[in-house]
């Protein structure tokens, strides 16, 4: 155990994911928020510092978006600390909540995660243009997806795998998420429409890419002598992995993620895990395209490189299966709102291990989760273990 | 989650409603330019690519020559100890026909974009540019040989865009 | 290399672009009920919390303080008084205004906050004066803060 206590997670809450939602950035963070609250059972004033992850300002459209979000995160006169690494947000601010309590400086803090991607007009890929080199890649045009199309078909390449194998992630993400009550693109389709669906950067095609979306998710981390006081059930935070690669993503083979290999062996050094296939019930690895799910489920070393396709094809992913993967839909079924798409994975993992997640409850005594998040330009990785 | 949990909060908005002004909003466009310093190692690369050569920096204590140049290494985290030309020959590394544009508009004809891996540099060291003079991309594959094609000297302004596209080279790929 | 002594960005080697962004910002949904309210009723809202007894102006969904759900509205009226202001003499692109424009901050008897807005019809004020705020017609208003067309000093 590294840290002067331990930390547990004893509430969450999450807001309808949607593409566009009335709420302004600060009402969904006090929505997430006060469910969250209410969850653990606690007011406002027992909650001692806040951390808020949230991406660029640019998707919401107001400069210092931290600060703006601040008061709907309950952190009227308190200590706060705005995190953002990208998509990998979800996951690292309940790690720099972890940090707050487990220094021992504070007794409980308040993680939440918001993104309102619906303002940027007409569409939020704007947003994203800017994070490419501006002189070296912009000029040549770039668009977004162009990334993960290169990066998926390096994955392709290398471990020869077709687009069939890939489109299975899709088929369950989507299904699962049909349980899922804040889901918005929850769906039963088959292979074939996958495959069939609008090509927009080969091999990428529509149904391999999840939507962007409005949301936000929340959390209510405590120390270890407030968990017993308030709860029979916390669910511990037993390891925590950070780790970020060069924005030179074109000098590497992008075919597997070494940086979120590293921020999985941190996270689980730290939780005693020794042989993560076997002590891990349940993963929920990010998501926002299918290959990704493979690309991740390899990085977090849950199977060997190059096997996750397999593994997925044979079942042992879905809900029922020896290593369920994403039983909550994943960003391709529910959302994919930046910063709160990692945070719900983590919410995710909370319920299941609790017994609360309902219809996508999986099956047997699950006692050990992880949830990862990645981000930026193909380069960070952030893991969570979670244990009860 | 709550079998206690009734109710989600989140009032959808759909895109019509604020079309059609049943949902009020407030519109706004920033006014944001930006003149970016190249920095010391890619003006003189931009520098390079108006003569026509593509030059790397070398680091001594890892051995990589490095594309694009860059002042330190990131890995030794030393400043870098030289510069050397690399060819304007390569191999794809990977690559994508999108129909989608920068502005996510829709294309009838892709542009292909890869990453091209530099014969000179170090292994794995890409850039990204366009594929150009294909006549039909699902014949192209990774591992494939390319070659810059250039704008004429008097059209180069020091730009990534001095090179309009790599085109595949006619000799026998190795994969 | 005399790089360090240069302050223009335009000298040294550089590439100019922009970063292309149009926005397109919900009201929010006390925003929503708040400008409705200003557009179809010529009304100035503020929300009050039932635990600290605060009355926010603009009014919110939640109490900052204690985080309690805010459900009653109160009508506080049109007229307030300049808690302080300025006298703006340029323009969002930092360009001189013909004429210098009174900014203040106008607060509402009892309740906490204010609005920021335009002081017209005088060309002096004070902090402490009483104004009131001065609609546009009926058909004019987009359920904006510019429904509200200044404030002026109370007669």
């Amino acid at each position: 155990m590294y840290g002067k206590k331990r930390v547990a997670i004893v509430g969450a809450g999450l807001t309808l994911f949607r593409r566009r939602l009335k709420e302004t950035g600060k009402e969904l963070a006090y929505e997430a928020s006060k469910m969250a609250l209410d969850a653990a059972g606690l007011e406002l004033k027992d909650i001692q510092s806040v951390v808020l992850g949230t991406a660029p300002d640019a998707f919401d459209g107001v400069h210092m978006k931290g600060e703006y979000l601040a008061d709907g995160a309950g952190a009227y006169h308190k200590p706060y600390t705005r995190v953002y690494v990208g998509g990998g947000t979800g996951v690292f601010t309940p790690l720099a909540g972890w940090w707050h309590v487990a220094s021992g400086q504070f007794d409980s803090c308040l993680v939440v995660c918001e993104e309102k991607m619906s303002s940027c007009y007409p569409h939020p890929q704007y947003a994203f243009t800017t994070i490419f080199d501006p002189i070296l890649e912009r000029p040549i045009g770039m668009n977004l997806i162009w990334i993960f199309a290169l990066e998926m078909h390096r994955y392709m390449h290398k471990h020869n795998v077709k687009k069939e194998q890939i489109a299975l992630v899709s088929v369950k993400n989507k299904r699962n998420a049909l349980d899922h009550p804040c889901a918005q693109l929850a769906a039963n389709i088959t292979v074939e429409d996958v495959l069939n669906s609008e090509i927009m950067a080969w091999p990428v095609q529509r149904l391999d890419v999840s939507p962007t979306s409005d949301g936000a998710a929340a959390a209510v981390l405590v120390s270890e002598d407030v968990a017993k006081e308030i709860t029979d059930n916390p669910v511990w935070i037993d390891g925590v992995g950070w780790c970020i690669d060069s924005t030179h993503w074109t000098n590497r083979d992008l075919y597997y993620p070494d940086y979120v290999e590293y921020a999985a062996r941190m996270a689980y050094k730290m939780a005693g895990i020794k042989n993560p296939p076997k002590e891990i019930d349940v993963a929920e690895p990010y998501d926002p395209f299918d290959y990704k799910e493979l690309h991740h489920m390899e990085g977090l070393l849950l199977c060997k490189k190059g096997e996750a396709p397999k593994l997925t094809a044979e079942g042992v992913t879905q809900r029922d299966g020896d290593l369920p993967i994403n039983p909550s839909g994943g960003l391709l079924g529910v959302g994919n709102p930046i910063a709160a798409a990692g945070m719900m994975k983590v919410c995710e993992i909370f319920w299941q291990l609790r017994g609360e997640a309902g219809k996508r409850q999986i099956p047997g005594d699950p006692r050990t989760g992880v949830a990862q998040a990645w981000g930026d330009l193909m380069q960070y990785g952030s893991v969570i273990v979670l244990r009860r | 989650m709550s079998e206690k949990v009734k109710h989600y909060p989140g009032e959808k908005v759909k895109s019509e409603d604020i079309k059609e002004g049943r949902v009020p909003t407030e519109k706004f466009t920033p006014n944001a330019k930006y003149a970016w310093s190249a920095g010391i190692a890619i003006s003189r690369f931009l520098e390079e690519l108006k003569n026509g050569r593509i030059i790397a920096s070398t680091c001594s204590k890892c051995g990589r020559i490095m594309v694009p140049p860059r002042i330190y290494c990131e890995l030794c985290f030393k400043p870098t100890d030289g510069w050397t030309y690399v060819k304007d020959t390569g191999t794809i590394n990977t690559f994508s026909a999108s129909y989608l544009a920068a502005d996510a508009s829709r294309l009838k004809e892709p542009i292909i974009v890869a990453i091209i891996d530099l014969d000179g540099a170090s292994e794995g060291m890409g850039i990204i540019h366009k594929i150009g003079e294909v006549e039909d991309w699902k014949q192209l594959r990774i591992g494939m040989k390319v070659k810059a094609v250039w704008k004429p000297p008097e059209e180069r302004e020091g730009a990534i865009t001095d090179i309009k596209y790599f085109k595949p080279i006619k000799e026998a790929t190795l994969l | 290399m005399s790089i360090e002594k240069i302050t223009n960005p335009l000298k040294t080697r550089h590439w100019l672009g922009n970063m292309e962004a149009h926005y397109v910002y919900t009201l929010g949904v006390a925003g929503e009920r708040f400008f409705k309210e200003l557009k179809e009723n010529g009304r100035i809202m503020g929300a009050k919390c039932p635990r600290c007894g605060i009355v926010y102006v603009p009014p919110r969904m939640y109490c900052e303080k204690c985080f309690a759900k805010l459900e009653e509205w109160v009508d506080v009226g049109r007229k307030g008084v300049i808690h302080t202001f300025t006298i703006a003499t340029l323009d969002i692109d930092g360009k001189k205004l013909e004429k210098p424009e009174i900014y203040a901050l106008i607060k509402f008897e009892g309740a906490h906050g204010g609005i920021i807005h335009k002081i017209g019809e005088t060309d002096t004020v004070f902090i402490g004066m009483k104004v009131e705020a001065v609609l546009k017609p009926f058909e004019e208003r987009k359920a904006s803060i510019n429904d509200i067309a200044y404030f002026r000093p109370v007669k």
